[in-house]
This record gives C-alpha cells, structure tokens and sequence, in this order.
C-alpha cells in the first residue's frame, strides 16, 4: 500500500499501525468501536528549556529554535529518534507570520521521524494546557497512540508589524504595473507610516494592559499587597527548594547556557518584596497593591509534554506518570465589567469538579498559574466568598477553600517566569511527576487540577491522576 | 583540536623540510572504520611453538595472508612474535633476530605484536625471559617508525595463544581501533570471553551506560559503542543536559542527566537501562573532574570533590551494580583512569590520587565480577586531543603532545575504542588489567 509514492509500512510505522489491540479487518474496526469505552490518555513525562527573562539568554533566539530545543531534549530523555508520533501540537501567543506552521517546521528540525505530522493551536497563555487537553482527547479516542503537547513564547524575538498606513502602500505597490504608479502610491506615505507596529499586552476591546485590568480585580477582591508578596514568596522559595531537589533534573534541560529559569530569586526575601514600587493600579483611588515582584514578568521559553496510549508507553518501555482525566474551559464577560479579566478559571473549576463528582477537598495539588498573585488570590477568594457562590455559580454558598499547602508546592509562574503559550506545558510535567510520586491517597490515585487564565476573559482548567 | 603540524609533516614540502631538520615527522595514524580489513598486507608469524601454529591457522581462518617465513623485501602489514613457549633467557634470541631483518619491511601503520607467558609462579630462569619480552617489546615499540605500534600479549598458565581473548586482544592489536595503543601489554587471565558473530558489531544487543558523556571523551565513548552496535544510556551532570541530548540523539539512544556522586546514582541508572531497555550490560565510568592546584596550596572542596567524583562514586555504582540482579549475564565495566594516576602528574595530587585509586579498585573488583562471568578494567588516556587539552598554553601543549613514540596527541575516539574493546565479550578473559592508551608516552612508562 502506498499514498503518493509515501511507503505506509516503514518499521516505525509497523507499531503504530499495528498497534495492541489495532483491528486487522474493517468488520472488526466496526465491532471494535461499539465495544471500546474510552482509553487511557497518560502523561509520561515532559521536557522543558529553562525559562529566561526577556533581553536575556535567548536574546536570539527564535521561538522555533526553543520549541525544537525542547523537543530534542524530550527525544533524548525518551529515546524518540526517529520515531513516527501519532501527532505533535504546538502553539505561540507571540507569533511572526512566517512561523504559519512552527510546529511542524520544529518537528523537521528535530530528531523525530520526518513523518510526523503536527499542528498549530493558538488560545492565549492557555495555548499550552489546550493541546495537552486536544491531543489526550485524540489519544482517548484511540486515534492517535501518541503525541507531544507544547508551547513556546518569545517576547525577546517578538514580531514587529509595519504600521497599517505602510503596509498598504507595500501591498499596493506590489500590485502596480508601470514606474508612473508606483510613484505615485510612494507619495501617499506619510512619515507617521514608518513608526513600527510593536506587540503589546493590552486588550484589544478596552485598551487596558493586562496587569491594569488584573489591578481592577485585585482592588475588587480586596486582596492586601502582604498577601500577594507572600505568594510571590512562597514561588520563589518553592521553586527554589525544587531545584535543590534535583526535582527539575528529569524536567528540564539546559538551553544557552542556562540551567534554572533566570527569573528565579532564590535570596528574595518579604522585605526585599515589600519595598518594590507598584507598577499596576496606580489610578483606582484605592491603594495600589501590584508590583514587578509579584507580577509575571515577560519571559522567553518552550515546554513539551509526551502523552501517551497506556499500550504505547508499555510497548516502548516507558513511564506511565499520570492520566489526563478532563478539562473545561470558560470565558467571562469582562469587556462590561461583570467579571474581571482574568477570572475564567473561578467559573470553569467549579463546572470540572462537579462533572467528576468532586470538590476542592479531594485535590491533592492545586496547580494555579500565577500570572499575577492577585489572579490567584482573587480566584481563591471568589470561590470562598458565600455571594459569588450563590449568585454566579448557582451553589447553595461558597464553591469552597483551597488548602495552601496543596498549593503551587514546587513553585509557579512568579518565580519560573511565564513564556505565555510554554506555560501549560510547564506545569502538566511537573503536576504529573508530583501526581506519580504522590501514588495513592486514602486508597485512590492521587489528583491534581491545573487552573490557567488568558487573555480575552478565558480559562482552561484540567484535572489529572497519578497512575 | 586539529593536530596543525601533524597535517604539515606528512607529505610535501613540510616532510622534506621537517626530515632535513631532524624535526619530529608524527605519522597520520590508521584508524578503524566499520567494513576495514582487519590489516593490510602480509602477516608474518614468527615461533615455532605449538601456540605459533595454532595462532598462524587462526589468521588463516580471519582470510588473512599469512607468512611463516619473511620473504626478502616484501611489505609487511604486521608481525606476530610467539614467544610462548621460552624457558630462560637464552631462547630469547633465535626468534627475536630471526624476526629482526623483517622490521625494515613493516609497511607504515604496521603492527607488532609479542605472545608470551606471564612471569608469577614460573622458575627464576622462565620468568626471567618473560619478563625479559616486556623490556624487548617497550624498547622495540620506540624504535618504530611511520605508525607503526608494538604491543604484547601476556598469557596466564593454561590459557593457550587461542583462547578467545587472547584472539580478541590480537585482533584489537592488528586493527586500526588500536591506533594510539603503543609499548603496551594485555595479560589474558582466563580462557572466558567469546569472539563475535560480526567483527563490525562486536556489541550487538548489549545495553551501554556512558557516564560524563555530554561531551569529548565521553561523546567518543557513547559512538563508538553505538557504531559498534550497542544501545546507550549517556549520562551527565544536569547542567550538562543540552550537550547530553545532542549525544543521544545521534547515537539514538536515552539521556539521562545525573550527578553520579549523588549516593542513588547507581539504582537510578539500573532502573533506567532496565526500565527503558530491559537489561544492563556494560557501565563506562567516564565521568571525571580535574580541580588542579599545588598540593601545599590544595584546600578541602578541590581535593574533596575530585575524590568524590572521580573515584568515590564508581565505588558506590558498582556496590549496586554488583548487588542488583540485572546486573549478573556477563557485565563489563570499563573506569576511565589516567597516566597521571601511574606516573604522577605537577599539580595534580588530588587527581592522581582518585586515579590511582580507579587501578586499585579495578583490580581488587576483577575476582567479585568473575563470580558472574563479567570483567572490570581500566583504560589510562594520556595526551589526548580535546576540549581540556587544547587550553593547555601552546608550548606546553606541544611539548606534551610531542612527548610519546607516535609523536602526537591521540583522538578521543582512540581511548573509545579501547573502552569498546573491553567492553566487548572478545575481551572476557581480561580483567582487573590497565590498558594504557598514550601512544607509549615518555613518563610513567
């Protein structure tokens, strides 16, 4: 059999195509369907670049030299040379327009086979935890026996776009015949034109820059400026015990000369936080609480996650460290102030538990990006808050309490950094590490939840179980 | 790392120029590649022992042109000197100067080779003239030209000139995996061992660790037993883990990112070769650190973590390695030493401390691996060409490199193959031994 002079029976292909359980006629495909419950999506284990801050170590680099990095180091830790995945998905927030199919043009620069296929996936700072959620899908699904979720931002090498004015004089120019014409559209540039068109985080429907909008939410929830340093704090000083653990060792692998994620503050102190100046909400009226510390700053960096059927992890002799149970995702209102930008996940958390018969008591590690600490501090406290129960999410009085030592216990986004799209990717790893060294408690698997935010009033949410 | 004057001297102008100025003319040494006949040209035994018949049969069997007697003027790719049947000193002479008029006929990148008996437990008259073959063969290795090696072969009591790793040893010798290997003997302590099905994949389905592998002699280490049909587990220091990557992806294999002196470190690398590959081999102990430093200026974090690294941790992996059932069908370990830890280096107490301790645990470890059917050896680098070594300021380093028979540095890939070599079951009846590969340096000799 052969498509397009494309061998279909090439020895990586044999495993996949005969895979355990794989139907060898079409009537036995049919039956099989009908009969299969769902399998198993697993995690077994990922591989990330040290995360930098902006103007940093990856000054140069490209977003597809890190996703491609990261990839090889996630070939090598698994021995995945040459091997056919079912499918790699990928995505930036920050994204040039040559990169159109960055995924697919990091797998060809990487030690994958060359057949495999891969795919862009764009959600915001949720870009990471959604092509975890898709491919796990795909693999539950049994279409696929394999696959690496990831992401991967630059802030650093971000796209610079030419001002509208310019670019329609280019596209013009490019389409007139005769020298006369071409003048003549030259003349209508104007030197306004020439100022480039740089990214920026704000909004595009209020204007507002994220950290303005997440000082909002923060002044509504009233959460203290002490309380937002102690998260910061707490990042830090959790990132930095992981470190020392050698937590990292089987996560992470160096990039450009970096082995720890360079916004990492090992010697901060709640001092040295409380003396920061606030660079957030400075016009509210009320006093404002956001500083650079605990704050996520811009951060450049690339995650990968390899997931897997339980049958290809066994047949390839690998991990199997946790099972992706179920995501959900939420948008809010944000643009007429009935929610604050950032509160997606307060909504979506609630609705995942409940479709899984759970509550907050039953999680045993809570993994809640840290864009800022206010977000994190303003979810918790909306969820404990009888009102916000009642009235937005229907309870009978407040979703529920987050034990903070089950919170964030080897560090987040604070202390790491926050490469927008690299961050799901970030956190699956480590939560699945910790979910599979946890095993069992009180005689059932271990469970942990992923909150993420992004931009445009969205939240993805994931729940995952040691296996 | 390119050896500049090496290149210039060996053809044209510099190779006149050099030869009317008596200026060192280091050869362009004959290195392995997979498919290469084992050596070119005529191989001459000489002996006319039991052990010297069996072995010239031998060379027949591997479609090698064998000769028993010189033919005048004709080019010799090797030499092969039985002397295993010697009683005292006086039946050194017959064969070694019947042998002698054929060394003008070696051809560059020649080989010679010395079979003789282990001097322990022999009458004073026997092993005077055994240990007479070590002072004839080391001086002889420094009288050759062009490349050309001398190396021997030490046989124990009753393991004959055909055991199979005495025939692992000599083929080892012959071919170009030995390049840098010169005035050096192999003792073949027992007749274990097994010649491979595929002389280019000697280590077909064994399961490899390579530790220090990110980079120079370990890189070298990790593809050369995947060249030789190995799977390998490379494994380094976590911050050395984008260099590691690049190693196992181009030797297809698994990276593991390891502090070896971490006191887990041998069951994290059992369950890893087990868990990933299903069974473990061969362990490479390359890791290794240099902290250099006057010993009257020496201070506890230099001396402290040399030890530790360098000799401490191979001593704990190999406690595991020994305790673990995975580790029991025919395993090999193959330290890294160094001449530093034999001939003692300036600067270096700290170093040549842990080395020298390597060659003590290798041997005291030999009789615990026999217990299995596995080995234990050491291979000791001398000059090699790499990243370290080519920060050496320039005279020192040329001097340094100078300063052996071949007249160069050796390749990374020299020592490898070396390790590959005792990695491999051809080289099961040789344990608890130091093979040096220094291209017969100077000092320590």
């Amino acid at each position: 059999m052969s498509v397009d002079g494309q061998s279909v029976t090439g020895p990586e292909e044999t495993t996949n195509v005969r895979a355990a359980g794989s139907p060898q006629s079409l009537r036995e495909a049919q039956s099989l369907r009908e009969a299969q419950a769902l399998r198993k999506a697993v995690v077994v284990g990922g591989n990330r670049i040290p995360f930098a801050r902006t103007g940093g170590a990856y000054t140069k680099s490209s977003n597809q030299d890190m996703l491609t990095a990261a990839l090889d180091g996630l070939i090598a830790r698994f021995g995945l040379q040459d091997e056919r995945i079912g499918e790699v998905a990928a995505g930036a927030v920050l994204k040039h327009s040559r990169d159109f199919n960055l995924t697919r043009e990091a797998v060809l620069g990487s030690a994958l086979s060359a057949e495999t296929p891969a795919y862009d996936l764009q959600q915001a700072c949720a870009t990471g935890l959604e092509t975890v959620l898709g491919l796990g899908n795909k693999i539950r699904l049994g279409q696929i026996q394999s696959a690496i979720a990831g992401g991967v931002d630059s802030a650093s090498d971000a796209p610079i776009a030419v001002s509208e004015g310019l670019r329609e004089v280019l596209l013009d120019l490019n389409r007139a015949k005769a020298l006369p014409q071409r003048l003549q559209i030259l003349a209508r540039l104007r030197p306004k034109d020439l100022a480039p068109d740089a990214p920026n985080t704000g909004e595009p429907r209020t204007g507002l820059s994220m950290g303005e909008h997440q000082a909002l939410t923060t002044a509504q929830w009233k959460i203290t400026r002490q309380a937002q340093d102690e998260l910061a704090y707490n990042s830090h000083r959790n990132l930095a015990a992981a470190y020392e653990a050698g937590f990292f060792d089987d996560l992470l692998t160096p990039y450009r000369g970096l082995s720890r994620d360079s916004n990492l503050r090992a010697d901060t102190t709640l001092e040295k936080l409380a003396s920061l100046k606030p660079v957030f909400g400075r016009n509210l009226g009320s006093e404002a609480t956001m500083t650079a510390g605990n704050s996520t700053p811009l951060t450049d960096g690339a995650s990968t996650v390899l997931l897997a059927s339980e049958e290809w992890a066994d047949q390839h002799g690998l991990p199997k460290l946790a099972t992706v149970l179920d995501g959900e995702a939420a948008a809010v209102d944000f643009v007429h102030g009935k929610d604050g930008l950032l509160m997606a996940p307060a909504f979506a958390v609630p609705r995942l538990l409940a479709r899984n018969g759970l509550t907050l008591d039953d999680i045993d590690f809570f993994e809640i990006h840290e864009a800022f600490a206010g977000t994190v501090l303003s979810t918790l406290a909306a969820w404990e808050d009888e009102e916000f129960g009642r009235t937005r999410l229907g309870l009978d009085g407040a979703f529920g309490k987050v034990d903070r030592a089950r919170l964030n216990v080897n560090g987040s986004s604070l202390a790491a950094g926050h490469p927008f799209a690299a961050t799901g990717g970030r956190i699956v790893a480590s939560l699945a590490k910790m979910l599979h060294a946890k095993g069992t408690v009180d005689g059932r698997p271990a469970l942990g939840l992923i909150s993420v935010c992004a931009a445009g009033g969205q939240g993805v949410v994931a729940l995952l179980e040691a296996h | 790392m390119t050896d500049t004057y090496t290149r210039l001297v060996s053809k044209g102008l510099g190779r006149d120029v050099a030869k009317k100025l008596g200026l060192p003319q280091p050869a362009v040494l004959r290195r392995y590649e997979p498919g290469q006949p084992l050596i070119s040209g005529p191989v001459l035994v000489e002996g006319s022992s039991p052990g010297a018949d069996a072995l010239a049969a031998q060379l027949l069997e591997w479609d090698l042109d064998v000769r028993r007697h010189a033919v005048p003027k004709e080019r010799l790719g090797a030499i092969v000197l039985v002397l295993d049947d010697l009683e005292s000193p006086a039946d050194l002479e017959q064969p070694v100067l019947t042998a002698a008029p054929s060394l003008r006929d070696l051809a560059p990148n020649g080989r010679v080779v010395t079979v003789s008996r282990a001097s322990d437990g022999a009458t004073p008259a026997a092993a005077a003239v055994r240990q007479g073959v070590d002072g004839l063969l080391r001086s002889l290795a420094k009288e050759l030209r062009a490349g050309a090696t001398g190396n021997g072969i030490v046989l124990a009591e009753d393991v004959s000139a055909t055991s199979p790793a005495a025939l692992g040893a000599l083929s080892f010798f012959l071919s170009g995996r030995s390049a840098f290997v010169d005035g050096q003997f192999v003792r073949i302590g027992s007749t274990a061992g097994r010649l491979p099905a595929d002389a280019d994949k000697p280590l077909a389905g064994k399961v490899a660790v390579v530790t220090g592998a990110a980079r120079g002699i370990g890189a070298a280490i990790a593809r050369t037993l995947h060249r030789d049909g190995a799977t390998v587990v490379v494994v380094d220091i976590p911050t050395a883990g984008d260099h590691l990557a690049d190693v196992a992806n181009e030797v297809r294999g698994t990276a593991l990112q390891l502090d070896v002196s971490r006191d887990d470190a041998g069951q994290r690398i059992i369950d890893h070769a087990v868990g990933r590959h299903g069974h473990l081999d061969i362990v490479v102990h390359n890791a290794g650190i240099t902290r250099d430093k006057l010993l009257v200026n020496m201070d506890h974090g230099r001396w402290s973590s040399v030890i530790g690294v360098n000799i401490a941790a191979q001593l704990r992996i190999n406690e595991e390695l020994l305790a673990s059932e995975h580790f029991r069908s025919a395993p090999r370990i193959v330290s890294v030493a160094s001449t530093s830890g034999i001939a003692g280096n300036r600067g270096q107490t700290n170093y040549a401390a842990s080395k020298g301790g390597v060659i003590g645990m290798v041997r005291a470890t030999a009789p615990l691996l026999a217990e299995r059917g596995g080995s234990i050896n050491a291979v000791a680098p001398g000059f090699i060409e790499t990243e370290m070594t080519a920060r050496i300021p320039f005279a020192t380093r040329e001097v340094a490199r100078r300063l052996n028979s071949l007249q160069q540095g050796g390749r990374p890939e020299d020592v490898a193959e070396a390790i590959a070599f005792l990695a491999s079951d051809a080289a099961g009846g040789i344990s608890g031994e130091v093979l040096r590969v220094c291209g017969q340096n100077l000092v320590g000799a």
